[in-house]
């Protein structure tokens, strides 16, 4: 797309991007992070995760200010209104995406004693397919690109199912040995933590969609879970 | 979906999506303009350009200077028959009726067809004979008191009359821009037009003369079809339903003024009101 005619309106929603870039990167690295911790239970990395998680507060923060500001001075219109509408949105769940790495990264201390090194496997599984989505949907934004999005929005039931099926697994070690019961109890969270990034992401993809083009995604998503099956 | 099947449950989500908004009827088409265009000499300055315009509402015509808008509006009130050389093509309809017909009166045309300029034009006459004087011209008044029910009517319509009421013998031209300019709409109602052409007519006034007029607008458009011409985005945003965009004398893209603005088709549309032009 060609320059504004005042550079400083093309200027503004350039570093509107690029905040929204550092953004993505620090929860992307939160979120690989915590669950490398998670996986092989590294204390000492998961406090690294909870620290950086102010960072990414801030960003957002940094990123309202000046979305007020191009609204109030700019009056952006059309494409750069739903690009500064977008902007708004995404970093938000940007930054819910930060606070859920930050908590799954404050539960390592709390799954110590998991025996089966399998469930933490599970979760390790889950982790890198919602790590891969949260890649893929900012490089979509990036490249403003709508079938990315769209394969990371139709992507979700993946998620789901892999929650699914961690849920049960996890269910039957706890059935198995009462004593596990605690240090699982966490892990189903850290394992609905990942759900609801996976989620926040396919929010991501919906936000992409409109800013190209114009339209929402159906207001459903392929969904997969006991609430939703028959 | 069939009638028998059972209702699906009652979810936030469903409520909104699934029952269709019911649509406001679509209002009647008042001016309808096809492939019209219009020479200066063999200058051509308007290609084919088709465009309805509903009743009872507000269409802006939009786009950079010397893209044909002004022309285009003027043809409707054939201003255009004013100036020499100038040549019209196509077909303007109005309420059905070709207005180029032979059998058309271009002063009554004018009007049926009211026009206010950018520059606020009031006769040097008093506030009362501005607005009277029409009135007078086409015979609307049988009586005295009948002329100034309608040149009081006419003032209230157009938001002037508690600003005037005490000095209506003062010139026109002792009233300040805004008041002018809405002195020149009272004396376009008060002939009873049912459309109204606004050419810019915000552009030599200040903020709260802007904000009456375009408020004025948005009364006079459950009565009025109005079609104004306006430099500013702002304000075609604010006070309008449909929007046309011309470029080099040719209409680009028309629709629903949401739309235009938030999610335009074509390209230049969108290139012209995020400001990327030249």
């Amino acid at each position: 797309m060609t320059e504004h005619t005042v550079r400083s309106f093309s200027q503004d929603l350039e570093e509107l991007s690029g905040d929204l870039a550092r953004m993505g990167g620090l929860a992307e690295d939160m979120l690989s992070d915590a669950i490398q911790a998670i996986a092989s239970r590294d204390l000492a990395l998961a406090e690294t995760v909870v620290a950086r998680d102010p960072q990414i507060d801030h960003l957002q923060v940094e990123v309202e200010k000046k979305i007020l500001r191009l609204l109030a001075l700019r009056q952006p219109l059309a494409r750069d209104l739903r690009q500064t509408i977008s902007a708004l949105k995404i970093a938000t769940e940007l930054e819910r995406i930060g606070d859920l790495g930050k908590s799954i990264a404050k539960r390592v201390k709390l799954i110590d004693g998991i025996e089966p090194a399998n469930a933490l496997k599970g979760v390790a599984r889950m982790g890198r397919l919602v790590t891969a989505q949260l890649k893929r949907v900012l490089d979509a934004y990036t490249a403003q690109e709508t079938d990315a999005a769209n394969k990371v929005w139709s992507r979700d039931e993946e998620v789901d199912e892999h929650y699914q099926s961690l849920f049960r697994e996890v269910v039957t070690y706890m059935i198995e040995d009462p004593r596990t019961i605690s240090a699982c109890a966490h892990l189903l969270f850290v394992a609905k933590n990942l759900e609801r990034i996976g989620d926040h992401c396919t929010n991501i993809a919906e936000e992409i969609h409109f800013l190209v083009t114009g339209e929402q995604l159906p207001v459903e998503r392929p969904k997969v879970d006991a609430l939703n099956s028959n | 979906m069939s009638r028998m099947d059972p209702m699906p449950p009652l979810r936030a989500d469903t409520l909104t999506a699934a029952r269709p908004a019911v649509a406001a009827p679509k209002p009647a088409t008042k001016i309808k303009a096809e492939t019209v265009s219009v020479f200066y000499g063999e200058k051509q300055a308007l290609f084919d350009v088709s465009l309805d315009m509903p009743e009872k509402s507000v269409t802006a015509l939009i786009g950079p200077s010397g893209c044909g808008k002004s022309t285009f509006l003027r043809s409707i009130n054939r201003m255009n028959d004013t100036i020499p050389n100038c040549r019209v093509t196509g077909r303007i309809d109005i309420d059905g009726q070709d207005i180029n017909d032979k059998a058309i009166d271009p002063v009554l045309l004018r009007a049926q067809v009211g026009m206010v300029f950018q520059k606020a034009n009031p006769f040097p006459k008093s506030i009362f004979e501005n607005v009277a004087y029409g009135v007078r011209l086409h015979g609307l008044a049988a009586s005295r008191d009948q002329m100034r029910e309608i040149v009081e009517s006419s003032l209230r319509k157009a938001g002037l009359w508690d600003e005037v009421k005490d000095r209506l013998n003062a010139s026109g031209a002792s009233l300040s821009g805004g008041q002018q300019q809405r002195l020149v709409i009272a004396r376009a109602i008060a002939v009873n037009p049912e459309i109204i052409l606004m050419d810019e007519p915000c552009s030599a006034l200040d903020p709260i003369a802007t904000a009456k007029v375009e408020e004025l607008i948005d009364e006079l458009k459950a009565n009025y079809c109005i079609v104004i011409v306006t430099h500013s985005m702002a304000q075609a945003a604010r006070v309008s339903q449909q929007t046309a965009f011309f470029h080099l004398g040719k209409l680009i893209e028309t629709g629903p003024t949401e739309s235009i603005f938030t999610n335009p088709k074509n390209s230049r549309t969108q290139d012209y009101i995020t400001g990327r032009f030249g």
